[in-house]
């Protein structure tokens, strides 16, 4: 009994160590920095001020965070309107099927992905694969503007994001009971009717997971537009990884990361409280 | 009205060229309630997907109230189905379970409460409207199915071995119920079960299928006091079975040698003699004697009791024959008679009163 307590005491402190040391010290740190002063000649000093958040109201800033929202969004929904029949299929196949597709869904993950996305340029560029084939086959005269754009962007971030959608889907998809789809059927529903009463809601849980995944390293990656997008496309990620990198600028670098946390957490929050009140008014 | 509410002719069905079904023609009456009985794996549920429209017929024609259903998706047919695990839909309440049905023919909503409400009534569920599934216990989950089905009003209610997974009183109520709302409803119900018991205590009719093929259609009495075959006689019931000889025949009479003694066996069906029959006697028309209550036992066996078993309204014994067959005898209690009292070992006569036997021809 006494030996059972201390492994429940010990297991639970490796726990909290490991959240306070990997979580909570480095978000105080930010928050914290997030909270001094910045000048040329220090990187950090005292006394305390709101002054870097009132600085991200500016236009610029304000105009970077609608974009990566807007990138971030695209990319997000493509991935669903892909990835969503894309797991419909799989988790559908016989297991011999299934293993070996999923097999090659996970493959591209053994490569870095900042080695995938150099190899997309010379997919993309004017004188890269589409644009020769193209040309070879006579369908346009002009390299296509392919690199260097929010296309390009966004064609790497879905690239390297779209199995953060599938997985998901595919372990909600599989554990969805076949007789549901075949009691709806019975009852009168049509395909399309089964699909948005039945397997539509019993999948949103799969669909909200996909869509954090994807969402969250869309807005932050900053790799891929920085390669994909040139010099003019800056989204979040790039703005807060110049302020550290670049501008020596920590306090509004750091700023910029909670504000980030915060709207996301909004995000999910409000996801939480949706599907939580429902449940409540069910149960009366 | 049809007399016929659902009619199949020559339906098979094959699997990667394995027989599921074969041949199968069934007339399904209308307002009956018909039960397929059978052992797991005989193609019983087969058969209920075919009607539902889950699965297409190989070859043959289905007829749902007179009109051809071949092809017809599930959703078109005016057939409606309990599941075995129920799939009632999880995200829904039990008012929406039931709803969906009539959502799908986008009923006006006044219709659709009314209705439901109805179907909450007769299943006795009415305080469980805005409950989940999983808040219910599995009869009350199995009522919610129901519900759904009925609610629709459809031609036929199909039940995949919808009391399997209660337990043993509840499938007992939910027995009698099922019957007593088949009644009230007037709809046609197609039962699926293995439990012989549950088949012959429920239906107006029974259809024995066994290996894809249908092996008897009839009356729960008609299945178990005069089955068509070996097959029947042994699934239905318990059944001794006797291996005889034609010895004699004079009209609806025959003699027939046994364990080297001669009965005299009432039949309606023909035999020549020398043909080897099969004398089928169930437990319950055994009567078994011990060494001082009789006289006369020409037409009885000797044998040895080898087992007594106490069931309260019965004693069932089994009894090693002088052959070495051993029978099953089922006495029911007398209270004037104390002769039920039998030991272990002990030297018994078994014998059976004339005409309760049914002949059936020799199977291998």
């Amino acid at each position: 009994m006494k030996s059972d307590r201390s492994f429940k005491y010990f297991s639970l402190s490796i726990t909290w160590f490991w959240l306070v040391i990997f979580s909570l010290l480095p978000y105080g740190l930010v928050i914290t920095a997030s909270l001094l002063h910045h000048d040329s000649s220090h990187l950090m000093q005292l006394p305390f001020t709101l002054m870097n958040y009132a600085g991200l109201t500016n236009k610029l800033y304000l105009t970077i965070f609608e974009k990566s929202f807007y990138i971030a969004g695209s990319c997000t929904l493509i991935c669903l309107v892909v990835g969503y029949p894309f797991a419909y299929l799989i988790a559908r196949m016989q297991h011999r099927f299934k293993n070996l597709l999923i097999l090659l869904i996970i493959i591209p993950f053994w490569t870095s992905s900042l080695i995938r996305s150099y190899s997309m340029i010379a997919i993309l560029k004017s004188k890269g694969l589409i644009n020769t084939a193209l040309m070879w086959l006579g369908i346009i005269h002009q390299p296509l503007p392919m690199l260097f754009n929010n296309f390009a962007v966004i064609s790497g971030l879905i690239y390297n994001l779209l199995p953060f959608m599938v997985l998901p889907l595919l372990t909600n998809i599989e554990r969805l009971d076949h007789r549901l789809i075949d009691a709806a059927r019975d009852l009168g529903a049509n395909r399309i009717t089964t699909f948005r009463k039945i397997i539509l809601p019993l999948t949103m849980p799969g669909i909200i997971s996909g869509c954090i995944l994807v969402f969250l390293p869309a807005m932050t990656i900053f790799y891929i537009p920085d390669l994909l997008g040139g010099a003019k496309s800056i989204l979040l990620g790039n703005l807060i990884q110049t302020q550290f990198l670049v501008t020596q600028n920590w306090p509004l670098g750091s700023a910029m990361s909670i504000l980030l946390a915060i709207i996301l957490a909004v995000l999910i929050a409000l996801y939480w409280y949706s599907t939580r009140g429902k449940k409540e008014k069910d149960l009366l | 009205m049809l007399e016929n509410i659902i009619e199949l002719r020559g339906v098979s069905k094959s699997i990667h060229d394995h027989d599921i079904l074969s041949n199968v023609t069934l007339e399904v009456r209308n307002g009956e309630f018909l039960t397929l009985l059978g052992p797991s794996g005989c193609g019983k549920t087969t058969l209920l997907r075919l009607i539902s429209g889950f699965e297409e017929p190989t070859t043959g024609t289905i007829f749902i109230a007179g009109k051809d259903a071949t092809g017809l998706p599930p959703h078109l047919r005016h057939v409606h189905t309990v599941f075995q695990s129920y799939a009632l839909f999880p995200h829904m309440t039990v008012f929406d379970n039931i709803a969906f049905g009539l959502r799908c023919k986008k009923l006006s909503k006044a219709e659709i409460t009314e209705r439901v409400n109805d179907a909450l009534k007769i299943v006795k569920l009415e305080k469980y409207t805005h409950r989940k599934p999983e808040q219910l216990s599995g009869g009350q989950q199995q009522r919610v199915a129901i519900a759904r089905a009925i609610v629709n009003r459809p031609l036929v209610l199909l039940l995949d071995e919808p009391l399997s997974s209660l337990d043993y009183r509840l499938r007992k109520t939910m027995q009698i119920e099922l019957k007593q709302l088949q009644r009230k409803l007037g709809i046609t119900f197609i039962f699926v079960t293995h439990d012989q018991e549950e088949a012959l205590s429920m239906s107006d009719r029974v259809v024995i299928i066994q290996d894809g093929i249908i092996q008897q259609v009839g009356t729960p009495r008609q299945v178990y006091e005069d089955p068509q075959n070996l097959t029947v006689a042994k699934f239905i019931g318990e059944a001794n079975i006797f291996d005889s000889e034609v010895l004699a025949i004079d009209g609806k009479y025959l003699t027939v040698g046994i364990e080297g003694k001669q009965r005299i066996v009432k039949t309606s069906r023909q035999f020549t003699i020398g043909q080897k029959v099969h004398l089928l006697v169930r437990p319950e028309d055994l009567r078994v004697w011990g060494q001082s209550e009789v006289d006369d036992t020409n037409d009885m066996f000797p044998g040895t009791v080898e087992e007594v078993i106490y069931k309260g309204t019965t004693v069932d014994l089994m009894v090693r024959l002088a052959n070495n067959k051993l029978v099953a005898a089922t006495e029911f209690f007398d209270e004037d008679d104390d002769r039920l009292e039998y030991t272990i070992g002990e030297k018994v006569w078994a014998t059976w009163l004339a005409g309760w036997e049914v002949a059936l021809p020799h199977e291998e």
